[in-house]
C-alpha cells in the first residue's frame, strides 16, 4: 500500500493535497482496498460550505455507504464529476484520478492538524491490533 | 450484510476457515459467523459464477435429520407443502410457519428415504428452529404412536456450493460421474454425503454436503478438477447480489416472523389445498381479506443505491420500507427489494427511495431482476 509523503491523512482515512489554500481531497489506498469495489460516488454541490469532522461525500462500495469526512473546513470549489460515470478510478487510481473534491480552506491552520504520512501508517498499525 | 444476531454473542470460524485465510479473503461477520466477504472482488466473483463457476463456502448452514416411520406424517401436518407426495431424492423450497402465518425461516426439505428427511436451515436460525421442529414434535408425539427422530447435525456436516453454468462439467471431472440425470431440485446420496442441485445465485448448480473432516479434500479436487473451466472461490459478498439479482429473498432482511409468505411472495410454496399444517388458518384468513403490504422489486432510475431500511415513498407520502439493495453486476442498475402497500406494487409504478436527505425515483419491475438462460431443460 502506498502512503505518499506529501499527503496529509486523516483517522477516518481521507488523504489531503495542498496547494496554497486549496486543498484536494480522497480516500486512502488502505480504504479503497477495504471497501473494495467502488461503484458510487456523491458528490457536495460546489459552494457547499465543509466543516472539518462533518461528512462532505458518500462513497459506496457494492455492500455499502461510507461517508467522506472534511478534513478541513472550507467551500468546496471543485468536484470530479468523472466519479460519477467511472466510480471505479477510486480503486484504480485513489490519489490520482480517484480524487473527490476541492476544498478552500477556511482556516489553514487546520492542516497543521492533520496526520503525516508516517503517522497515518502508525495508526493503520494500531488499528489492527 | 447485517443478519439478525444470534442470542450468544460467541463468533464462530468455519471449518475451512484457514483455506479462506490462505486464499487472501477479506473476512468479515455474517451473522455469529466470520466468513469471507470476498478473495479478489465481488463483482469479479460475481461475473464468475455468472459466466463460469464458483464455489462457495456455506458450512454455516443448518442441517437437521428427522427421520422414522412417522416423519413424513408428522411433517405433512406441520409444513406448507405437500410432503407426503414427495418422491425419494425431491427436494421443496419452504417457508417454517408460525400459527401467526409469520415466516420462522425459509427452508429446503429433502426426502432421502421414505421414512427419513433432510431440512437446510439459515445459520442465524438454527437454534430456534430446531426448538420450533422439537416443540412440534412433542405435541405431534401425544396423539401419534409411530417412531419419530429429530436430529440436529448441524456441527457435523459441512456445506459447499459450486454454481455456475460450468458446474456440472466441474463435478463431473472432479468425481468422475454423471450428474446429466440428477434434475434441479433433487438430491443423490454419494459415499460422503449428499449432493443437490440447487443454490442461491440464479444460475445452475449443486450444494454438497459432506462430514466436516471431508470438507478441505472436497475443496481441494474441486478446484484441481475446476482450473481449467475457471472456477473461482467466492465469498459472501457475491452471493449476496447473485442472489438479489435473482429476486431470491433473504431471511431477517426480506422477511422475518412478523411477514407471511403471501407479502413476501412466496405464497406459491404454500399449498392450502392441504387440509392441516401450521398456520394455516391465517394464511386462509389472509387471503381472504388481502394483504397489505407486498414484496416488491425496484429498480433505480435516478442516481443512488438502494439500502436495507431506506423509506420509500410515493409523492409524500411514506409507502413502505427497502429491504436489500445494491449495484446489480449484471444488469449494471442499482436495484431493490421491499415492501410496499399494495397499491403502489405494480410492475410500472413510480416511487421514490428516501437516500440520505434526497428522494430518488424508482420503477417497480417485475421479477427476478435476472434469470438465467437455461442451455438445455433440466
Amino acid at each position: 500500500m502506498k502512503f505518499p509523503k506529501e499527503l496529509r491523512y486523516t483517522k477516518t482515512h481521507e488523504w489531503v493535497r495542498r496547494n496554497g489554500n486549496t486543498m484536494t481531497v480522497g480516500i486512502t489506498d488502505y480504504a479503497q482496498k477495504e471497501i473494495s469495489d467502488v461503484v458510487f460516488a456523491e458528490l457536495p454541490k460546489l459552494g457547499k460550505e465543509g466543516r472539518q469532522g462533518k461528512p462532505i461525500a458518500v462513497v459506496e462500495s457494492v455492500k455499502a455507504a461510507f461517508d467522506i469526512y472534511a478534513p478541513v473546513s472550507g467551500k468546496v470549489t471543485k468536484i470530479n464529476a468523472e466519479l460519477e460515470s467511472n466510480p471505479a478510478l477510486v480503486n484504480q487510481d485513489p490519489y490520482g484520478q480517484g480524487w473527490f473534491l476541492e476544498l478552500e480552506a477556511s482556516a489553514a491552520s487546520e492542516w497543521e492538524s492533520l496526520m503525516s504520512a508516517d503517522e497515518y501508517e502508525q495508526s493503520l498499525k494500531q488499528e489492527k491490533h | 450484510m447485517k443478519e439478525a444476531i444470534s442470542s450468544s454473542g460467541q463468533i464462530r470460524r468455519l471449518p475451512l476457515h484457514d483455506i479462506h485465510l490462505k486464499l487472501g479473503a477479506k473476512i468479515g461477520q455474517f451473522g455469529q459467523w466470520e466468513v469471507p466477504l470476498y478473495y479478489s472482488s465481488i463483482l469479479q466473483e460475481h461475473d464468475a459464477v455468472r459466466a463460469r463457476a464458483g464455489l462457495f463456502d456455506i458450512s454455516h448452514m443448518g442441517e437437521f435429520f428427522i427421520k422414522g416411520a412417522g416423519a413424513a406424517r408428522f411433517l405433512q401436518d406441520l409444513l406448507p407443502r405437500d410432503v407426503e407426495k414427495m418422491e425419494q431424492g425431491k427436494a421443496l423450497y419452504m417457508p417454517l410457519l408460525k400459527e401467526t402465518g409469520g415466516i420462522v425461516d425459509d427452508i429446503i426439505l429433502y426426502r432421502l428415504k421414505s421414512d427419513a428427511f433432510l431440512m437446510i436451515v439459515n445459520a442465524a436460525n438454527v437454534e430456534k428452529d430446531f426448538q420450533f421442529i422439537r416443540s412440534n414434535q412433542n405435541a405431534w408425539q401425544k396423539h401419534a404412536k409411530e417412531a419419530l427422530e429429530s436430529v440436529n447435525a448441524t456441527d457435523d456436516f459441512g456445506l459447499l456450493a459450486l454454481q455456475g453454468p460450468a458446474s456440472q462439467a466441474i463435478l463431473e471431472k472432479a468425481l468422475g460421474q454423471s450428474f446429466a440425470d440428477l434434475a434441479y431440485y433433487h438430491i443423490r446420496e454419494t459415499s460422503d454425503g449428499f449432493i443437490s442441485r440447487t443454490g442461491y445465485t440464479g444460475e445452475d448448480g449443486f450444494e454438497l454436503m459432506l462430514a466436516q473432516d471431508k470438507l478441505p479434500a472436497m475443496w481441494k479436487r474441486l478446484f484441481e478438477a475446476g482450473a481449467d473451466a475457471g472456477l473461482v472461490p467466492a465469498g459472501f459478498g457475491a452471493r449476496d447480489t447473485l442472489r438479489l439479482e435473482a429476486a431470491m429473498p433473504l431471511y431477517g432482511h426480506d422477511m422475518n416472523e412478523e411477514t407471511t409468505p403471501f407479502e413476501v411472495g412466496i405464497g406459491w410454496a404454500v399449498d392450502l389445498k392441504k387440509t392441516a399444517f401450521v398456520g394455516r388458518d391465517a394464511l386462509l384468513e389472509q387471503k381472504g381479506k388481502g394483504i397489505q403490504r407486498k414484496l416488491i422489486g425496484f429498480e433505480m432510475t435516478g442516481r443512488g443505491i438502494p439500502r436495507d431500511g431506506y423509506e420509500i415513498l410515493s409523492g409524500e407520502r411514506k409507502v413502505g420500507k427497502v429491504t436489500s439493495g445494491c449495484f446489480a453486476p449484471t444488469l449494471k442498475k442499482n436495484i431493490g427489494l421491499g415492501f410496499v402497500i399494495p397499491e403502489c406494487a405494480d410492475a410500472g409504478s413510480m416511487i421514490e427511495i428516501m437516500i440520505r436527505d434526497a428522494a430518488v425515483r424508482a420503477r417497480v419491475v417485475k421479477l427476478p431482476f435476472y434469470k438465467r438462460k437455461k442451455a438445455e431443460a433440466l
